[in-house]
């Protein structure tokens, strides 16, 4: 506890020297920022109002148009470079939305060195996997629509990341959500994946319950929601309320992240087709929750309890996503099970407050790179292996699929946190602050790289190496090029990503201070000792899995396994626990009420219906007459009542 | 003298019920004809008014006032305001789209579809006499009036249970107003004692009314309210009613003239009994938050398509209710403005669920399944208004709701905090009725659903297109309400809430005081 409250001084006097950048009213080409979410919108309803005269051109409509939106983030940043540290935050105001007693909402965009950030991971790799999916989707008939909803879920996303108020981020919140949705439940024909996309989509309305309540504390205590005002006020108000808004932006975070108690959307979400997978439920999406923690890096400032929040989240998931992935033999399952954990390092990052905003950051964009890659990756194999996603039924396709093989491997090394890859520099320095700032959250951080390291190791394994498990005559292909270009970027961003941003921001602790603030802790150990423990740790994570995958032919069929495995294969109970505690007794609930409803509210009721029942057909026999009488009838009586009022009351 | 718009307004729909009627027997699409005329010109004439309000248009828009029954000192009053002017709106734009979703439903059981339309348009004049009215004799007598029409039309042309839903609707509702009547007689009577016998709401307002007084007043307006509206525990015969009254049918009535309910108890109840809304509001506010939730449960129970909107619907009226009754000005705003877009949503799911049934002659869910592969548009326009119907930014119904929830944070934390899980359940009840009529695999019966026909499309469009317009660019009628909303709220005098933590060129010491939870 004690060390919580020494950061929250630093946090606080950080704050005001770094964070205290002003946004100024956008100007010349920031003006046009609104074209970026324009873009992939009009893309969006060009091709979902289109209709079958799109179906020719609608995946190069939908590529085009994700693509001019990463053309204009590049304008836009490299104009961004050329200002000064702390004046590149820009405001602009499209239209008042709406006010009402006092509560004024507009429509407004602020774009400063965070929403920079999203800005090109969302149209870049974006615009990578909307090329891959020309090729993955070919053959699908309702592929103009597919790319419509990946503009859509585009343009969403990007509303999200570039919103200068919480209720329009909202928006691109819930934007966001109905694109997984759709794309989830994109084979609606499946029962599996119609059930999965609404599991989804209630999952995260829990979620939004968090975001409705924190913008409506917000009015509360700030009478707004812009960020502008609330940042600016957030030292006026008190703890109890700024810890509030907090846990209850955690919640709306963990909804969208996938964070514990609300991650068992995740895995489900996997029917959706592999680009969906890549683009929504690992690289942007699902990153949202980070995004609005940092975001309100001025409320969690100053709220060292919602920040202890955030960090438990971060620790518990990552450890449970970490797990899980080691169970799954579904190679989609076992990526989506990494990206829960990773998703919790960044958490955990972002929960350590200014220490921590900015290595939560990196992460995530490193993370964006490798694990698209490794995503279209293994969309690459089961392209190759008639939708296969059994890694039991892999094996021994680094020489049928060499491209995919080498791209893959080079996601892996970055995953698993091998220098000089992209996941190294961000992963390390999460875990170096867990460490300076306490070490139970240090050993959390380090023990999840090693099972990291394992897990990744295996699908590495199962799926590249060993034995040919394959029952299919033709061997398996290599994916064409429109799906192995963008797998090559991808690997290239995997390998140098990490060193690349560093340089491009001129090291993005700096580059992200203005709006996050710094702080620095002292490590209780030597960097370099802590560098080489956390690299023999993820040493012996890859050994384990050489030792139990590498060494040993891998069964076709599924081992019994010990406790661990068989609760991880089950998601570690997280369905059965929402099962027993949340459905069934809702269904009885409502099954209950529903009874009730008809036989005890409504029975009383009835009862008199049926005692006039004859009314109504004798009603029929004077239809015409009725209609008058009953009117007269009406009229006399209020003349009748008011007379005998008056009478009664006057003198 | 400037033009009446208001009477002519009122003018407009009652004639075209005339001249339905009149059409000879026999000649059914020129009675729809005639009807249509009627509806859309009665829109015209909305138009032109809502110019003036909405967009500062002076066309000549005055409150209007002609002597009825001066021994009792009723008027033919009218006038109109942003709350009344919202629902005008919803109604002029809601009838013709109803009169032409319901074109063919008269047919099946071959009964004269002149007099179907013909109600409807009587059903139309008589909704909007009640929103435009000042005087509560006259509110009172269309509040009660429209009963028939409506009792008909659910009677003669709905479902196999009709009579059983169209008697229960009745008693209902009757029941409700004869409370109210005496109630009216009384606020008359306190109006004699006061000097000169009236039932110009002005007046009323202005009448200096003892608490213990406004108290029962204020219960005998409620109770026929809360019926119309309905609210729980008096809601029960909205259920039959959606399920029974062909799906235009129940549209209209709990997409437009349901709210007469809720119009009355923020125009009417709020301003004539200020002291007892404040008294009562706590427990309306724990009724409203019962409905929301109960509901939703409900809905998400059920297996016919039409009474689970009808539950849906009631949900929905409980976030009125709750806004209303939470008096701030954010909370009151929304409800209204919830008015006006759960009509547009209701509306267009009782009208696509309608579609549905007029291809596979069945309510129940259980009869469909894989839609979407037969019939795309028709899926894609239902999964519309299910995701207006759980309110999903920006379309219309969020605005709405989300300021009912956040402004009755201001004043009731618990009951916003409760009402939130009408989120998560309106997800639930919707995308599941999607998820079991649509996706999947074709169910038998269904594998030759024809998708949407013109005029289908014809009948959908305009809602969708509002429902995202009012989405986008809701201020010229977010304006309008609160300007209404306002002197109503003053009236009631409740204290409104400030920021807890006011901008930071306060005092400290102020802004300390002020944060205390």
């Amino acid at each position: 506890m004690i060390s919580t409250y020494s950061t929250l001084a630093t946090a606080v006097s950080t704050q005001a020297e770094h964070g205290g950048q002003v946004a100024v009213e956008a100007t010349g080409i920031y003006s046009w920022t609104w074209l970026l979410i324009a873009f992939p919108l009009l893309g969006a309803a060009v091709l979902l109002l289109g209709g079958r005269r799109t179906d020719r051109i609608g995946h190069l409509v939908g590529t085009v148009a994700s693509s001019l939106s990463f053309v204009m983030g590049v304008v836009l940043f490299v104009a961004m470079l050329g200002e000064g540290d702390a004046e590149r935050a820009f405001t602009l105001d499209l239209w008042e939305w709406f006010n009402a007693g006092g509560y004024q909402v507009e429509v407004s965009l602020l774009l400063d060195q965070l929403s920079m950030a999203f800005v090109l991971l969302i149209t870049g790799v974006g615009s990578l996997i909307h090329v891959y999916s020309i090729g993955y989707m070919e053959h699908d008939e309702r592929r103009r629509r597919f790319f419509g909803y990946l503009n859509l879920f585009v343009a969403a996303m990007l509303l999200l990341v570039l919103a200068a108020d919480y209720l329009i981020l909202f928006i691109g919140w819930e934007g966001v959500g109905l694109a997984s949705y759709l794309l989830i439940g994109f084979w609606q024909h499946k029962p599996s994946a119609a059930v999965a996309a609404k599991k989804a989509f209630v999952v995260n309305r829990v979620g939004d319950m968090g975001m409705v309540l924190a913008v409506a504390s917000m009015l509360a205590v700030f009478g707004s929601s812009s960020y502008s005002l609330v940042f600016a006020n957030a030292e006026n108000a008190s703890t109890g309320w700024l810890t509030a808004i907090g846990l209850f932006l955690l919640l709306a975070a963990c909804g969208k992240s996938a964070q514990f108690p609300l991650q068992s959307w995740l895995l489900d979400a996997m029917e959706g087709p592999t680009p969906v997978s890549a683009l929504i439920h690992a690289a942007t999406m699902v990153t949202a929750g980070v995004y609005l923690v940092v975001r309100s890096a001025a409320i969690y400032d100053l709220a060292p309890d919602a920040r202890t929040a955030v960090v438990i989240v971060g620790a518990i998931t990552l450890l449970m996503g970490a797990i899980i992935g080691c169970a799954k033999d579904d190679i989609k399952k076992a990526l989506a099970g990494s990206t829960m954990s990773q998703i919790g390092y960044m958490m955990l990052a972002a929960g350590l407050g200014p220490a921590g905003y900015a290595f939560a950051i990196f992460h995530l964009l490193t993370h964006g790179f490798f694990k698209a890659n490794m995503f279209l990756g293994a969309g690459s194999v089961m392209h190759g292996m008639n939708d296969e996603v059994d890694m039991r039924k892999f094996g021994g396709l680094r020489v049928a699929m060499p491209v995919t093989f080498a791209t893959f491997a080079m996601g892996y090394l970055a995953i698993i946190g091998i220098p000089p890859f992209a996941g190294y520099f961000s992963k390390d320095r999460i875990i170096e602050a867990a460490f300076a700032e306490n070490w139970v959250y240090g050993i959390c951080a380090l023990l999840g790289a090693g099972i990291t390291a394992f897990y990744m190791t295996r699908v590495m394994l199962m799926t590249f190496f060993g034995a040919r498990r394959w029952k299919q005559s033709e061997p398996p292909h290599e994916s064409p090029s429109v799906m192995t270009v963008p797998l090559v970027v991808l690997a290239v961003l995997s390998v140098v990503g990490g060193a690349g941003l560093l340089y491009l921001t001129g090291d993005i602790v700096q580059w992200l201070a203005p709006v996050t603030g710094e702080a620095h802790h002292d490590l209780p150990m030597p960097l370099a000792l802590l560098v080489t423990l956390t690299l023999l740790t993820v040493l012996a994570g890859v050994a384990v899995a050489w030792g139990m995958y590498g060494r040993k032919a891998i069964r076709e069929d599924v081992p019994a396994g010990n406790p661990l495995t068989v609760a991880a294969r089950r998601d570690l109970y997280g369905d059965a626990f929402n099962e027993a505690v949340l459905m069934r007794p809702g269904q009885y609930l409502t099954r209950s009420l529903v009874y009730v409803e008809n036989r005890g509210v409504d029975g009383a009721v009835v009862g008199t219906a049926t005692a006039v029942g004859g009314l109504s057909s004798r009603l029929r026999r004077w239809q015409t007459g009725f209609v008058r009488s009953y009117a007269l009838t009406m009229f006399a009586g209020v003349g009748f009542v008011v007379v005998a009022m008056l009478l009664v009351r006057l003198p | 003298m400037t033009f009446p718009w208001l009477t002519t307004l009122i003018a407009l729909p009652a004639l075209g019920a005339v001249l339905t009627a009149l059409v000879p027997s026999g000649r059914g699409v020129l009675a729809k004809q005639v009807a249509l005329t009627g509806a859309l010109a009665t829109l015209a004439v909305g138009a032109v008014i809502s110019l003036q309000y909405l967009f500062d248009l002076d066309v000549g828009v005055e409150a209007e006032r002609y002597e009825w029954i001066p021994q009792f000192g009723a008027s033919w009053a009218l006038d109109v305001n942003g709350i009344s002017l919202a629902l005008i709106g919803l109604t002029v734009v809601a009838t013709p789209i109803v009169a032409l979703a319901m074109w063919r439903e008269a047919e099946p059981d071959k009964r004269d579809p002149k007099t179907f339309f013909a109600l409807l348009l009587a059903v139309e004049a008589l909704t909007l006499t009640a929103f435009a009215s000042r005087d509560l004799l006259l509110f009172y007598l269309v509040f009660e009036a429209m009963l028939i029409p409506l009792y008909f039309m659910i009677g003669m042309y709905g479902g196999p249970q009709r009579r059983y839903a169209a008697v229960k609707f009745l008693l209902y509702n009757l029941a409700g107003g004869l409370i109210m009547l005496a109630a009216v007689i009384g606020v008359y009577v306190l109006s004699v004692d006061a000097g000169s016998g009236t039932f110009f709401v002005p007046d009323l307002v202005a009448l200096d009314i003892a608490e213990d007084t406004q108290r029962w007043l204020f219960l005998g307006f409620m109770i026929a309210f809360a019926i119309k509206a309905p609210l729980w525990p008096f809601h029960t015969w909205l259920p039959d009613a959606a399920a029974e009254a062909t799906p235009a049918n129940a549209a209209f009535l709990s997409g437009v003239v349901d709210k007469v309910g809720t119009f009355g108890m923020i125009a009417l109840a709020l301003p004539l009994f200020p002291d007892a809304a404040r008294d009562f509001a706590p427990v309306i506010v724990t009724l409203a938050v019962v409905s929301i939730v109960y509901g939703a449960l409900l809905a998400i129970g059920q297996t016919d398509m039409k009474r689970l909107i009808g539950y849906t619907s009631i949900s929905h009226f409980g976030f009125i209710v709750l806004g209303i009754f939470a008096l701030t000005g954010e909370s009151a705003s929304g409800a209204t403005l919830y008015m006006v877009n759960h009509g547009l949503s209701t509306i267009a799911l009782f009208v696509v669920v309608g579609f549905m049934i007029a291809r596979r002659g069945s309510r129940l869910v259980g009869d469909y399944g894989g839609v979407q592969k037969p019939a795309p548009k028709l899926a894609g326009v239902f999964l519309f208004a299910a995701l207006s119907g759980l309110a999903l930014p920006p379309l219309s119904t969020f605005l709405s709701e989300f300021l009912v929830i956040s402004g009755t944070f201001l004043q009731y934390r618990e009951a916003a905090i409760v009402a939130t899980l009408g989120i998560v359940l309106a997800a639930l009840y919707m995308l599941w009725l999607y998820q079991r009529t649509m996706t999947g695999p074709v169910q038998a019966g269904n594998e030759d659903t024809p998708d949407l026909r013109r005029r289908e499309v014809a009948v959908v469009t305009p809602l969708i297109a509002l429902i995202l317009v009012i989405g986008f660019f809701p201020k010229p009628l977010v304006d309008v309400i609160d300007e209404a909303v306002e002197p109503t709220l003053t009236e009631v005098d409740v204290d409104q809430p400030g920021p807890l933590a006011p901008v930071a060129d306060e005092t400290a010491e102020h802004s300390n005081e002020g944060t205390e939870q």
